[in-house]
């Protein structure tokens, strides 16, 4: 008897309470910057596409949903071919991002994906790719690696000398 | 053995060898750079430190080099020590101060052994802040793509080009810390074993250039264990897929046969199969047909009068189901009866000889060489490179004395010096080998023939020989004088008397092994198959023609080849590649090539190799043997053949069984890590169709099976837990640069007869030259003259353009071009040929049919 006229007290108090129903789609939840929804390609600084086609997302995704072909344009520079997410594997455990040596793939607060058709989940880079860095603004990986790229010529990254004169070398 | 105390455990060790392969061949893992199996110990990485001890009392210890110190009885060592631990933990960190920051976008990362050796170290974090050096980067021609930045200076690349495979253009250039390997200026790298700079070395500085064109990581390939296609040798290939193409050739180590090491025509001809030349689709009359209807017309016209022509690029299989169908008596061996008739009488000696067929390996131990008219460096490149190493033997053999191990490279280099065994060379035109031979010899192809006649009799005087010939007696002398002593002859001149003569050699000598170097992958299988050869098909008339897998535009002239296609009804090729034949096809059968069907080969040691499939096409292509036989499963026709033809009873036991099974399990053709299962065909449909079944084989088209090492003939790659570089063989052998777990994989069809026949009589006549009749002879080169290896761009760049090479004395009479043959081409000037001798590029258009050597005239081009 007690019991029950607590329970109906505690229902009772809930009538004052702060509501958590948040109206969906209306008004939209908060989702942290980090938050691992749908997954872009970014672009570095300069505009380029910052994926070098490494395959290192691939290798680490554990349901294998993503399949890429590097390929090269007439400087040097590595890109992917083609670039494709299977969203209906994805499980957005994020390791794709950790395991990017360059801030390429990214997971962003979006989930609102869902399709009436599974084919549909099928992205290409040009579904993935966006216009700017993400979330790390600064960072161009051909700055750093040592490969010679158009604008960029061997001894001009960060932390390089200058070219060896093999003239120099010479007896 | 002796008994080696790692961490205070016993280890049993090869005495012979040093600590470092000890530790490897007893599983352990110790980080090496500088050291290779092949090339030997320098001892100047200093990342093989572990920690010696006098005796169990001594807790002190020092630091020692693994890879300098003999394996020897008693000893004791600690890898695990801390202060050697933390030894090669700096070491590394200084070999790591200049890589650049590439990884990421270099083709060596995920099968790279600095990566492996910098993780096994446990160097993770750059404390460096400095900067780095930079070089420029050179061009080497098609294949090996140069990246210096990444150098660690292990000095592995020169000690194997120059050192071992004998290059002249690639070299350190250095000033205290900056050493640079290239070559003097820009250029294509001149040894025809470059491409093996890409296994040799340890980081992305040499990479294979045309797997950059369509790069994928290791952990992506899916990997078929095969032989190689493009020459006699049989080396053993790794045949690497990704999405539909072949992406790479990697060597499948064969402790006999190719060992560490191919020919770039075997490593980078495979991009035939990517053609856009490949017949993919069934055609009837010009027009694509289903599969099933091509296989009921091919059924229907076999019911009536057919004939057949096989082909030695096919395999035993595909050979035997065309000559089934056919029938025996219609069935011919596709090749002219010069090459089949030398072929024959090869296939005789193989069967009769005293004299052991060597293999690669064996030929690297000999001490004495003698090489009868065989251009070796361009008909069968890898035996170059052992008979390379062979020469090195004799002046090694004192060095048991001066107590230096073989192993301890520079003190064996110093003790030999520019000391070379004896050598060899007797060919109408230069070779490459002729720079390290005791003596090269030139002349026309019967007068090799009388030398060789001539050094069986100066051998036993029982030996049948006419005239002296010169150089006789040293060539004797040395033969006699070696422990080891091999004749390498062949069919590329198409010369029976060659052969005999070498035959001579081996009998008068008795212990002395004889190789016979036979033109294509099959030659000496379609020889076991006994078929007549193409003159015979000529002369002989069916309603309709099988031809399979051969170019009758390579074997005959144009108008014979041409007259002799127009008297069928019905023509039906198998091939892979569009060529003269096919496109006079009536029914064309899309065949598939060793990347993608499985078949048996004979090499020209007479071992039985079977090339596995590496993937499965998208479209109607199958191997020709499922086009024309009836059998549903490889095991079934290979038990056809084995039954029908005794001499192949053999093959049976060239690999496992499709139902073989490790620990219950099929052997996966994929890494472990292979990726992108769920997306690689989820642009065509979302839902992921099931692997394809291998009935054929006990290898599965997927990831999953068995982690344990298979038998050697069906291991498809090699990978062990921290081992990701092709360096991960260590771990498949026996011991270091032993034969692989399981034992070295084929079946040798022959093995020496007990009494063998007797004397070929009669050495032929001398020639001589005529006036206005030149003998011309084939000069093959190691790209181009390979039929399916030309469709490769990278080859069909360094294959040369027509010429005729001319004696400069002969040469006189005419201008820069000549009319030779019927075609216009330019003089080129061999300085040491022979007189009245004419030399053409083999096979290499517009000299093609041609049956050479032939005697023609050549007129001077107006």
């Amino acid at each position: 008897m007690l019991s029950a006229l607590r329970t109906l007290w505690n229902v009772f108090l809930h009538m004052f309470r702060k509501r958590v129903t948040v109206q969906y789609p209306e008004q939209k939840p908060y989702l942290a910057p980090r938050w691992r929804g749908r997954i872009i390609l970014s672009r570095d600084p300069d505009g380029g596409e910052r994926c070098v086609a490494c395959y290192l997302c691939a290798v680490a995704c554990p349901v294998d949903c993503i399949a890429l072909q590097a390929t090269e344009d007439q400087t040097g520079r590595r890109y992917p071919e083609f670039f494709r997410i299977n969203f209906s594997r994805c499980i957005f455990c994020g390791y794709c991002e950790e395991a990017c040596p360059t801030y390429a793939i990214q997971l962003t607060p979006d989930f609102e994906m869902a399709e009436y058709e599974r084919q549909n989940l099928v992205y290409e880079k040009e579904d993935l790719l966006i216009d700017g860095p993400g979330k790390y603004p600064g960072y161009n990986f051909w700055r750093v690696a040592g490969v010679k790229i158009g604008g960029k010529d061997k001894g001009e990254a960060q932390n390089e000398t200058a070219p060896v004169d093999l003239h120099t070398l010479l007896p | 053995m002796s008994t080696v105390y790692i961490e205070n455990r016993p280890h049993q060790m090869n005495e012979k060898q040093n600590l470092l392969e000890g530790c490897l061949s007893a599983g352990m893992n110790l980080p090496y750079f500088c050291w290779h199996p092949a090339l030997g110990s320098v001892g100047a990485c200093r990342q093989c430190a572990v920690k010696q001890f006098k005796d169990e009392s001594d807790t002190h210890g020092r630091i020692v080099m693994a890879c300098m110190t003999p394996a020897a009885n008693g000893t004791r060592i600690s890898i695990d020590d801390p202060e050697a631990v933390e030894f090669r933990r700096a070491v590394v960190e200084g070999l790591m101060l200049n890589h650049p920051h590439d990884c990421p976008v270099c083709d060596e990362g995920g099968e790279c052994h600095l990566q492996d050796m910098t993780v096994m170290t446990g160097h993770a974090y750059r404390r460096a802040t400095f900067e780095k050096r930079t070089f420029r980067n050179q061009y080497l021609g098609p294949f090996v793509n140069h990246e210096m930045n990444r150098c660690i200076q292990c000095y592995r690349c020169v000690r194997f080009y120059r050192e071992y495979a004998g290059g002249g253009d690639l070299n350190a250039f250095s000033l205290r810390d900056i050493v640079y390997f290239g070559r003097e200026r820009d250029g294509v790298l001149e040894s025809e074993f470059a491409g093996n700079l890409v296994e040799v070395c340890p980081t992305g500085v040499f990479t294979d250039a045309t797997h950059k064109r369509h790069y994928t990581r290791k952990w992506d390939l899916q990997f078929g264990p095969s032989v190689c296609i493009h020459c006699g040798l049989g080396c053993n290939t790794s045949v690497a897929e990704r999405y539909g193409t072949v992406r790479r050739i990697v060597n499948r180590y064969h402790r006999a046969i190719n060992g560490y090491f191919l020919c770039d025509r075997g490593r980078y001809g495979y991009e035939f199969v990517n053609s856009s030349q490949r017949i993919r689709q069934p055609r009837l009359r010009g027009r694509l047909v289903p599969a099933e209807a091509a296989l009921g017309y091919l059924r229907l016209l076999a019911g009536g009068s057919v004939m057949g022509i096989g082909s030695p690029r096919a395999s035993l299989e595909s050979n035997f189901a065309l000559r089934k169908l056919v029938g025996p008596e219609h069935f011919y061996a596709g090749i002219p009866s010069s090459e089949a008739s030398v072929l024959a009488l090869m296939l005789k000696i193989l069967r009769t000889s005293t004299a052991r067929t060597p293999t690669l390996h064996e030929i690297e131990e000999a001490d004495a060489l003698f090489i009868l008219g065989e251009d070796v460096s361009n008909t069968a490149p890898r035996m170059a490179l052992s008979a390379r190493q062979s020469t090195r033997q004799q002046p090694m053999q004192g060095l048991e004395r001066l107590h230096i191990p073989l192993w301890l490279d520079h003190p064996v280099r110093e003790a030999v010096q520019n000391a070379r065994g004896p050598l060899f060379v007797a060919t109408p035109f230069a070779t490459r080998l002729d720079g390290i031979a005791t003596r090269a010899i030139r002349g026309a192809p019967d007068d090799l023939a009388r030398l060789g006649f001539a050094v069986a009799h100066a051998i036993n005087g029982s030996a049948p020989s006419e005239g002296v010939v010169d150089g006789t007696a040293e060539i004797a002398e040395a033969l006699q004088r070696a422990h080891r002593p091999v004749v390498i002859s062949g069919a590329s001149l198409r010369n029976a008397a060659l052969v005999q003569a070498a035959a001579n050699i081996a009998r008068a000598r008795p212990g002395a092994a004889l190789a016979l170097i036979a033109p294509e992958c099959n030659s000496l299988g379609l020889a076991l198959l006994d078929a007549a050869p193409l003159e015979g098909a000529l002369a002989t008339h069916a309603e309709t023609l099988i031809i399979l897998e051969n170019d009758l535009y390579r074997r005959a002239p144009e108008e014979v080849a041409d007259k002799f296609l127009s008297r069928f009804h019905h023509i039906v090729v198998l091939d892979s590649l569009e060529n003269a034949t096919t496109r006079h096809a009536e029914l064309l059968l899309p065949a598939a090539t060793f990347a993608e069907g499985d078949g048996t080969f004979v090499s020209s040691e007479g071992r039985a190799q079977r090339a596995l499939q590496a993937f499965v096409p998208p479209e109607a292509i199958a191997e020709s043997w499922r086009w024309l036989g009836e059998w549903k499963s490889l095991d079934e026709a290979v038990a056809a053949l084995a039954a029908d033809i005794p001499a192949l009873a053999a093959i049976t036991s060239a690999s496992p069984p499709a139902s073989f099974r490790e620990a219950g399990q099929k052997i996966p053709r994929e890494p472990a890590r292979y990726s992108g299962r769920t997306a690689k065909l989820a642009q065509i449909s979302v839902h992921e169709p099931k692997p394809p079944d291998d009935p054929d084989t006990p290898l599965a088209f997927s990831m999953e099976g068995s982690p344990n090492q298979p038998p050697p003939a069906v291991t498809p790659f090699f990978w062990s837990p921290g081992w990701n570089s092709y360096q991960a063989i260590n771990k498949f052998q026996e011991e270091i640069a032993g034969p692989l777990r399981g034992g070295d994989s084929g079946v040798r069809l022959f093995e020496p007869a007990a009494r063998g026949n007797g004397y070929f009589p009669g050495a032929p006549r001398r020639f001589e030259p005529k006036p206005n009749e030149w003998l011309i002879v084939p000069i093959h080169h190691i790209f181009g003259s390979e039929e399916l290896s030309r469709h490769a761009p990278g080859v069909a760049e360094l294959a040369p353009q027509p010429y005729v090479a001319l004696n400069p004395r002969d040469a006189e009479a005419f201008g820069a071009e000549v009319f030779c043959l019927g075609q216009r081409v330019r003089v080129r000037l061999a300085p040491e040929a022979p007189s009245g001798v004419v030399g053409v590029p083999a096979d290499i258009p517009p000299f093609l049919g041609f049956d050479l050597p032939m005697r023609a005239e050549i007129r001077r081009a107006e």
